[in-house]
């Protein structure tokens, strides 16, 4: 048994949800989702044993591409997060009706499967494939199911697509300049090269403007905020929850270890830019007057903080953010349905509409008041194992990378409950507010729940990912 | 072993327990039921801890569990591990005692509330996180303690959500808490990236074996955590979210907001005395901040008409004397003060809220008078409080304030005397208080008038038991023959007032302080009740007592340099940046598909054109490859 399989359910998902028709799509998506999630549980329990579940095989002579699969620890924690926020995403969507759904929910499983791709492929050409595949799903899914205006919305989603795919194009030549030396794209033969200082700075331009802009970091973030309004709530949650972490995932497993040299040289530069987002990102969030806006300019600090640590090339820094990318998956997923809730109910993601929610919707009020916390990284959650590991490594490279980058837990506070005091505080409000279904319960407690147990017991993650973290590390520090 | 760590699994976590019982089930409880569930889960704890308060003598060197690792940093382990020595025990047997008794009192004062079994889910959840923080055996622990109880208090200041003022004062406090909090993780890191721990006991071993220690970095640790302290604690700068903090229930205010969480600075530090004994500079700091936050909040308390505000000032004041102690190194003295303070200013809230309840929900002292009659418990209680808080001699207040001046005075003459102005005017303004309310005749309505009543024994109990603790509060610590000084030899090795011994000096000093007190009192006698003055209205309020009044407008000055800057940088990143970054972008496309047009033209089909274009290339190129050659 090897990873592989992941990508067969997810793929085999997709068509079997498009061949069953609009009726049963979302149930079927659903159980795929599952079995997929299922199944990566398994795998990681063969792994835990010392199996070797990585997939490589020859797939073109020539050039010489190989479909190459490899899990160690990062790549399956990032697979995990990927199956099972799937399940989850699909199952919150449950209660809305979607014209088509038969296509929406193939595209949504076909998106977890570039996703799941992405994060396990070791050869460069494979990588770049899944990569730009898993732009496709989203774009259709923001463009005919999104809300707003149709001009609006296509000017947005059309500029999200031109954009991330001119910045990926950049990383296409890099990745074809290293095969003319390297004559493979293996991950591990990519490693043996020797590239002077002046190349590797080149390729870890390439390789971060494509990053930056799928991250995003600012100032290469101005697609982020309109998508995440405009996507339907189930588009905005696989963007924020699961690929944002595609890019983060790609800094550590791609280039940092084959560009070190000049990450090493300019490690200061990209830490400052991603605290810059850190502030610039709450302080823009502060004056949002849409909910999920609000949301997305606070994954924009939340990123910034993920990407500062892992530019400090320290373990904890790697750890830290892998450990916040997978908390903040939960945390971001469970925030934009909070707003899907009430959207549900209110029609408004206007902030100023809602408000005297908690007399009306005690539950409800509890949960989203937990999500709230857990994204200012209260400690006890997820969320504050990461962003303290992250904070830690931030103050051992300068302590005022710490300081500024610690403003989030300032600024975090103040924006959070600023919107959490008018959307859901205050006179009960004039229009009804049905407290949470069965469903939408379920969801909220399981995302609550992850976040939680990890926050008091992250042990089995930081298990998981430290060995193969300490491997990149051993190749960004190699000598050349 | 295997009992203590039932046993301390059981003191933090039925507390936690009761918050999970009110919260699930609360409802279909009852309000009695789940008052009383309330109640126990914190009598639990205070009876394990009387346990472990029962076996420390036998095991002075104090009890360490560890339960499971909990974060792991490349340089060391945190693990998730509780430590009940002299210092914890003493916290938790006063966090839980008096959380117990303000427990039994707000099942009688939140009873017509119809939320009160989620007023008891938070104080049980409060009591869980102040155990945390109080038990834990590193800064990591503490630290979720510390958020923990930041956030209960955000809660239940903001109990009543309807009303968005009392909402926004739970805002603030929140924010101020965390702009604490950044700097005690800054201490934290800073800790953790010199000595590789955050435990406290090898941090302890590390200091005290290092060859060569960082001092600079050292200072800095103590300074940012000191930082963290103040926004617990409420000191200058970040003392502002106190007094507003009033906005939550009463019994709210006396169990957070005086007697437990704002302790927690000062927990914090006596904790790591070992490190701020190494810091003389932040020391000095903590010192000088520490009395000018006693006067500054000791001169708003002289004129403020809510009578919770000016037990609120008051708070914040005793608060800035319990620092004072702390930089002088006088760590048991300011240990001594937040046990007596907690017993007199616990009393005086609930004494408060019982008024306020009587007058329902009346705060302003200018309404109230004459209640000594209708109210007689409470008015011995809170007179009795008073007398503790004033130091008048033999009550509680009396030996642990004397302490800090006789400390102050044998450090630093002019410390000595800020704290002897402000422990004057506590004197004047607590009979301030006292005379506005209880005395003279009675100036509300005629309505408030026909109910007034003495609040039932569910209320006066805990009075009484707080007062009866105020006054005798100081044998724990009797000059001279100092059981507790005694009893925290273990964690503080070298007591500062071992020093000195009661001579001729502390005897005058002990008169001066007590003539001090005395006259305080006297202007408010002669002010209040031979004057029979009573406040005037706001608006006629002028001068230096406008100034006063208005709280120095901190909160003003705070909201034109932070607040609104940081609300202009955002519409401003809103509105002109992000438009601006957008607009950039789009501007790409536009000069790319300026450049496609342009080149579009080009194609026109003139083989004239076409021709001159290739000859020009081939000119260019042959002079390129002329020059080259050369």
């Amino acid at each position: 048994m090897n990873v592989s399989l992941i990508l067969i359910i997810l793929l085999v998902g997709a068509f079997a949800t498009f061949l069953a028709g609009d009726k049963l799509a979302s149930k079927v998506a659903l159980f795929f989702g599952l079995a997929a999630a299922g199944a990566s549980i398994v795998l990681l329990n063969h792994y835990n044993l010392g199996e070797n579940i990585s997939f490589i095989n020859q797939w073109i002579t020539q050039p010489n591409i190989s479909f190459a699969l490899r899990a160690d620890g990062l790549s399956m924690a990032m697979l995990l997060l990927t199956t099972v926020l799937t399940p989850i995403i699909i199952f919150s969507s449950f209660g809305n009706d979607y014209k088509n759904s038969k296509s929406f929910y193939a595209l949504l499983l076909f998106m977890s499967f570039a996703m799941a791709g992405t994060f396990l492929a070791s050869d460069g050409l494979l990588y770049y494939i899944f990569w730009e595949l898993s732009l496709i799903p989203i774009y259709f899914i923001a463009l005919i199911w999104g809300n707003g205006d149709v001009e609006e919305r296509k000017k947005a989603v059309v500029k999200f697509f031109i954009y991330t795919l001119a910045g990926s194009l950049f990383m296409l030549v890099a990745f074809v300049y290293m095969y003319q030396k390297a004559g493979s794209l293996l991950l591990e033969d990519l490693y043996k090269l020797n590239l002077t200082a002046n190349e590797q700075l080149w390729i870890f331009l390439a390789f971060f403007l494509a990053y930056a802009i799928k991250i995003p970091l600012i100032p290469f973030h101005t697609w982020q905020a309109n998508v995440y309004q405009k996507a339907p709530t189930v588009g905005t949650m696989l963007l924020s929850g699961i690929m944002l972490k595609m890019g983060l995932y790609s800094v550590i497993r791609w280039q940092l270890p084959l560009a070190p040299l000049a990450a090493k040289e300019y490690m200061y530069i990209f830490i400052g830019l991603g605290i810059t987002g850190v502030i610039y990102g709450s302080i823009v969030a502060l004056k949002q007057k849409d909910l999920k806006k609000l949301l997305a300019y606070s994954s924009l600090a939340h990123v910034g903080l993920i990407a500062a640590g892992t530019y400090t090339l320290t373990l904890d820094g790697l750890r830290g953010a892998v450990l916040q990318m997978i908390a903040h998956g939960f945390v971001v997923v469970g925030l934009f349905y909070a707003a899907e809730i009430i959207f549900r109910r209110y029609e408004t993601r206007a902030i100023a509409e809602m408000g005297g929610i908690r007399t009306q919707s005690p539950k409800f009020t509890s949960m989203f008041m937990i999500l709230v916390l857990a994204s200012v990284a209260l400690p006890t959650t997820f969320n504050f194992i990461g962003e303290f590991t992250v904070l830690y490594s931030l103050s051992q490279i300068n302590i005022w990378f710490a300081i500024l980058g610690g403003t989030t837990i300032i600024l975090g506070a103040y924006y959070m409950l600023k919107m959490f005091q008018h959307a859901m505080l205050g006179e009960t409000n004039s229009k009804a507010f049905t407290d949470v279904t069965v469903n939408e319960g379920i969801t909220l407690v399981l995302i609550i729940g992850v976040l939680f147990f990890f926050g008091m017991y992250p042990k089995p993650i930081t298990d998981l990912i430290t060995p193969s973290l300490e491997e990149i590390l051993t190749q960004i520090n190699r000598i050349n | 072993m295997e009992m203590n760590t039932n046993i301390a699994l059981v003191l933090v976590l039925a507390p936690f327990l009761g918050f999970l019982i009110n919260v699930f089930f609360g409802k279909s409880l009852g309000k009695s039921l789940s008052g009383i569930i309330g109640t126990l889960s914190v009598l639990v704890s205070f009876i394990a801890t009387a346990y472990f308060f029962g076996g420390i003598a036998a095991q002075p060197e104090g009890i360490r569990i560890s339960l499971f690792d909990w974060i792991q940093i490349s340089n060391f382990n945190v693990d998730f591990g509780f430590q009940l020595d002299q210092l914890s025990i003493l916290w938790l047997l006063f966090v839980t005692g008096i959380g117990s008794l303000i427990h039994l009192y707000s099942i009688s004062y939140m009873h017509d509330d119809e939320n009160m079994h989620k007023f008891f889910a938070y104080l049980n959840l409060f009591i869980f996180f102040m155990i945390t923080l109080v038990i834990g055996s590193n800064l990591l622990v503490l630290f979720i303690g510390w958020e923990g109880v930041g956030l209960c208090s955000y809660l239940l200041i903001g109990f009543w959500h309807k009303n968005q003022e009392y909402n926004d004062a739970a805002k603030k406090a929140f924010i101020m808490n965390r702009i604490g909090d950044l700097g005690l993780l800054v201490g934290i890191f800073i800790l953790g990236n010199l000595f590789s721990t955050l435990d406290y006991a090898t941090l302890k071993t590390a200091i005290a074996g290092a060859t060569n220690l960082d001092m600079y970095w050292l200072s800095v640790a103590a300074f940012a955590l000191f930082i963290g302290a103040c926004g617990k604690s409420a000191q200058i700068p970040l003392y502002t979210w106190l007094p507003d903090a009033m906005a939550g229930p009463t019994p709210v205010s006396a169990l957070i907001h005086a007697a437990t969480m704002v302790t927690a600075g000062i927990f914090m530090i006596t904790r790591l005395n070992f490190l701020f004994d190494l810091t003389p500079d932040v020391q000095s700091i903590i010192a000088i901040v520490g009395a000018v936050t006693a006067l500054v909040a000791a001169t708003i308390g002289l004129v403020q008409n809510d009578i919770k505000k000016v037990l609120a000032y008051s708070t914040v004041s005793q608060l800035g004397l319990m620092f004072l102690a702390l930089g002088l190194g006088a760590y048991e003295v300011a240990v001594f003060h937040v046990i007596t303070h907690a017993f007199f200013k616990a009393c005086l809230f609930l004494g408060s809220g019982s008024v306020i309840h009587a007058l329902h929900g009346e705060q302003d002292m200018r309404n109230m008078g004459g209640l000594k009659k209708a109210m007689p418990i409470t008015f011995a209680t809170m007179f009795i409080a008073s007398l503790a808080i004033s130091g008048v001699p033999l009550f509680s207040g009396f030996f642990s304030k004397d302490e800090i001046l006789l400390v102050a005075f044998h450090h630093n003459i002019p410390l000595w005397v800020v704290a002897s102005v402000a422990s004057i005017m506590t004197a004047f303004y607590m009979f301030r208080l006292m005379f506005l309310t209880f005395f003279q005749e009675f100036r509300g309505t005629a309505e408030q008038k026909h109910h007034l009543h003495e609040s039932p024994s569910l209320i006066t109990i805990p009075l009484i038991v707080l007062a009866i603790l105020a006054t005798i509060g100081g044998v724990i610590s009797l000059p001279g023959n100092s059981w507790l000084n005694h009893y925290l030899i273990p964690i503080l090795p070298k007591l500062a007032t071992a020093e000195h011994h009661l001579g001729t000096t502390e005897y005058i000093l002990m008169a001066i302080a007590v003539v001090g007190g005395l006259v305080g009192i006297g202007i408010a006698y002669a002010k209040y009740i031979k004057q029979n003055t009573v406040p005037t209205e706001d608006a006629a309020i002028t001068g230096f007592s406008k100034v006063l009044y208005n709280k120095y407008y901190v909160d003003e000055f705070y909201d034109a340099i932070f607040v609104k800057p940081i609300n202009f940088l955002s519409r401003f990143f809103r509105d002109t940046v992000e438009t601006g970054l957008s607009a950039l972008v789009f501007g790409f496309g536009k000069v790319t598909n300026e450049i496609s047009y342009q080149g579009k033209k080009i194609q026109n089909g003139s083989i004239g054109l076409y021709l001159f274009a290739f000859v020009l290339g081939l000119c260019a190129i042959v002079s390129y490859l002329f020059l080259a050659q050369q």
